[in-house]
């Protein structure tokens, strides 16, 4: 007699869900801090669901057959979701292969007496279960690296402010390593906002810049080369004492840019060239 | 054919780009231009740029040639008004034109070349004065 596993799992689907749910209840990893238990019950039914539904004898011994994508596309989302609330690779691992042994308890018990039939049924679903973690961890995967994404566009788009420090003077403090996307994003903010404020001098602030190699310096010489090419000047400020001796030592020549130690010289050096004076106010 | 013009303004020669530049158009006006230096023995050079949103590095190195040119016919060049992405793409190109002078606009431009020529003046009539 030929056995049809989806039927009977779909007849146990009650049972399944309900082992499911104590498997994942005694579980060390259950975050209730993070998802409460009726939510978690939600978002387990309806992967059952999904799953037993989708589920017929004809695909389950084909895991990528596409008949299963509603299926990864429900696992995708509740995957996201977790990877979005923080929880850790190995809880969610955990929620999907708990499922596993769900399954397999309510097959043992419905099957009791062929072992050999048993063991090829176990095997198959324990493939589709498998494939599910796979699909949870790829997701997981993506969610996390989205984050990641977003907070580097983040960081890039707050890093980099222009602020008016006098009339006809810009200066922007440079944070975090330049490599050249963020030279690029430095160069086009900065050349805007001398347009927009019609700028003479720029001054761009190094002092949060980790380490200057040749490859910065480059972007750095760019940066100037390309302000000085829109009619304003533009100094570098803001360089360690450590950086001093890398720029000598890696033999960068800096010799056609006006740098400056501190932002504060460099400003002054600026209302020079603008024949500005600042005096203190003679109280009577 | 299309021509640039060059228009004389007490010492200087402006040039407003007003289209953006194909290279037989640039070559005429580099040579229009150094015509008119030397014809009105100007003492300085504007070049508006402001309307121009592409530059090739062909482009890069007539302006280049021009400035060059004319500071042989002792005239200045000053460059106008260079939108931020062609500013990016000369120095992305390797064009940096280290022997121009920039200004952000037309008026910045023209003080620039007035202090110049004050200057220069300033030392022409020193040497008047000791002559005499």
């Amino acid at each position: 007699m030929k056995l049809d596993t989806a039927k009977i799992l779909q007849k146990r689907k009650k049972q399944i869900l309900e082992l499911w749910m104590k498997n994942q209840l005694v579980d060390f990893s259950l975050r209730e801090d993070l998802m409460s238990n009726d939510e978690l019950t939600v978002q387990s039914e309806e992967l059952v669901n999904v799953l037993l539904q989708t589920l017929d004898n004809g695909n389950l011994e084909d895991v990528q057959s596409a008949s299963f994508e509603p299926l990864y596309e429900v696992l995708e989302s509740i995957s996201l979701s977790r990877a979005k609330q923080g929880y850790s690779p190995r809880e969610t691992g955990t929620f999907v292969f708990s499922l596993k042994d769900a399954l397999l308890t309510t097959l043992q018990q419905e099957i009791k007496n062929d072992p050999l039939q048993l063991l090829e049924e176990s095997m198959k679903v324990s493939k589709l279960i498998d494939s599910l973690g796979i699909v949870t961890f790829e997701t997981f995967i993506k969610g996390r690296e989205e984050v990641i994404l977003r907070q580097t566009d983040e960081i890039a788009e707050i890093s980099t402010p222009v602020i008016r420090v006098w009339d006809g003077i810009v200066a922007m403090p440079i944070i975090g390593t330049l490599d050249s996307s963020r030279t690029q994003v430095v160069m086009e903010n900065l050349l805007q906002e001398i347009v927009l404020t019609s700028s003479s001098i720029a001054i761009l602030d190094i002092s949060g810049v980790p380490a200057v190699d040749s490859l910065v310096a480059q972007h750095l010489i760019k940066t100037v080369s390309a302000t000085r090419l829109m009619g304003a000047e533009c100094i570098i400020s803001g360089i360690r004492p450590e950086i001093a001796q890398t720029v000598v030592h890696l033999g960068i020549d800096l010799s056609g840019i006006v740098t400056k130690a501190t932002l504060a010289s460099a400003l002054k050096y600026a209302f020079s060239l603008m024949q500005l004076e600042v005096r203190k106010s003679i109280v009577k | 054919m299309d021509k640039i013009p060059i228009l004389k303004i007490g010492h200087f020669l402006m040039v407003a780009i007003q289209v953006d530049l194909y290279d037989r158009l640039a070559l005429n006006l580099e040579a229009d231009l150094v015509q008119a230096v030397s014809k009105t023995s100007a003492k300085g050079v504007l070049i508006d740029i402001s309307a121009v949103s592409i530059v090739d590095s062909f482009m890069g190195r007539i302006l280049g040639n021009i400035a060059g040119m004319s500071k042989v016919l002792d005239a200045d060049t000053v460059i106008v008004g260079m939108q931020p992405a062609v500013a990016i793409t000369l120095v992305e190109l390797g064009l940096p034109l280290k022997g121009v002078q920039t200004a952000l606009n037309v008026e910045k431009g023209m003080e620039l070349l007035q202090k110049k020529i004050k200057i220069v003046d300033e030392e022409a009539f020193d040497d008047d004065s000791t002559l005499q």
